[in-house]
């Protein structure tokens, strides 16, 4: 017990920010570069967990799990976002046969 | 040991995350998210969020994963081809701005996380001085149970109400359109 105790001592709170910093550039080069709406998706996943990976890492020190349940509101709000998304796509790729984004360009002007 | 884990943990959790982002093959990207998704479990067990693991298996990996991939299945093979072939050479002169913009997104994220100094941080020095961080004894589920119910029952409420007006939408959305209409 006691040395578990010690385990989120043993990783420096600053290793967990980078980790969370690089998978949130990683999410958004993901958004950035790809055509693909099912990868731009995942990527928005990917930063949204990111920011869990971090409010997790925070609550500890915080010694309430007020933080944890945050994570819980993010994780809804994300299966919120993916169902609509997700809606939304399948319909776009019954009228244009296709989910590359590139070739929803109407609304651009 | 620990760190041992955390780093194994981090850089399969890195790894998946890039061939997610920059895979050409959709699917394989599709099932690394999968392996990140579970990384990302193992580190919330390493951060002491053990309840937060779990609900990020059975949430992310069973609901929304699996949502994710139902919409790939019906979406058409030759429509995700076209677009595999069209993009390629991920490093051109085309991504070029987007590479940029998250490169310096990456290094303003990593001035400031060494600017803030995190593990300095007055009150995190004194959680740790004063042994006020969350124990580990099993009552940590305990807590978010009770703060689910008392100080955050409002949010949760609102939130629930916001999930079931999102999946109405979704059905809404993705119905067969009725042949009057079109």
């Amino acid at each position: 017990m006691e040395s578990l105790t010690r385990t989120i001592q043993a990783v420096p709170l600053n290793h967990y920010i980078f980790l969370s910093a690089i998978i949130f550039s990683i999410g958004v080069m993901g958004v950035l570069l790809r055509r693909n709406a099912i990868v731009i998706f995942m990527s928005v996943e990917l930063m949204l967990n990111s920011v869990n990976l971090l409010l997790t890492a925070f609550s500890v020190y915080r010694g309430d799990a007020a933080g944890q349940v945050f994570v819980f509101f993010i994780m809804a709000l994300a299966a919120a976002e993916v169902a609509v998304g997700l809606a939304i796509i399948v319909m776009i790729y019954r009228n244009t046969n296709s989910i590359d984004i590139n070739v929803l360009n109407r609304l651009k002007w | 040991m620990i760190k041992v884990f955390f780093y194994l943990m981090a850089f399969i959790t890195l790894a998946s995350a890039l061939v997610v982002a920059a895979g050409k093959n959709l699917v394989r990207s599709l099932f690394m998210f999968f392996v990140t998704l579970f990384g990302l479990a193992g580190l919330y067990v390493l951060a002491l969020a053990d309840f937060v693991a779990v609900t990020q298996i059975v949430i992310y990996v069973g609901g929304i994963l699996v949502l994710i991939l139902f919409a790939f299945m019906l979406s058409g093979k030759e429509a995700l081809n076209k677009v595999s072939v069209q993009a390629d050479g991920f490093i051109s002169l085309k991504n070029a701005p987007a590479l940029l913009l998250a490169g310096l997104f990456l290094v303003i994220m990593f001035n400031v996380v060494f600017k803030a100094q995190a593990d300095n941080l007055p009150w995190v020095q004194a959680a740790i001085s004063n042994q006020n961080i969350m124990p580990v004894n099993g009552t940590g589920i305990n807590h978010i149970g009770v703060n689910l119910m008392t100080r955050y029952l409002l949010p949760f409420e609102v939130i629930s109400i916001l999930l079931m007006l999102a999946l109405v939408g979704a059905a809404h959305l993705s119905r067969k359109p009725k042949e009057d209409e079109v």
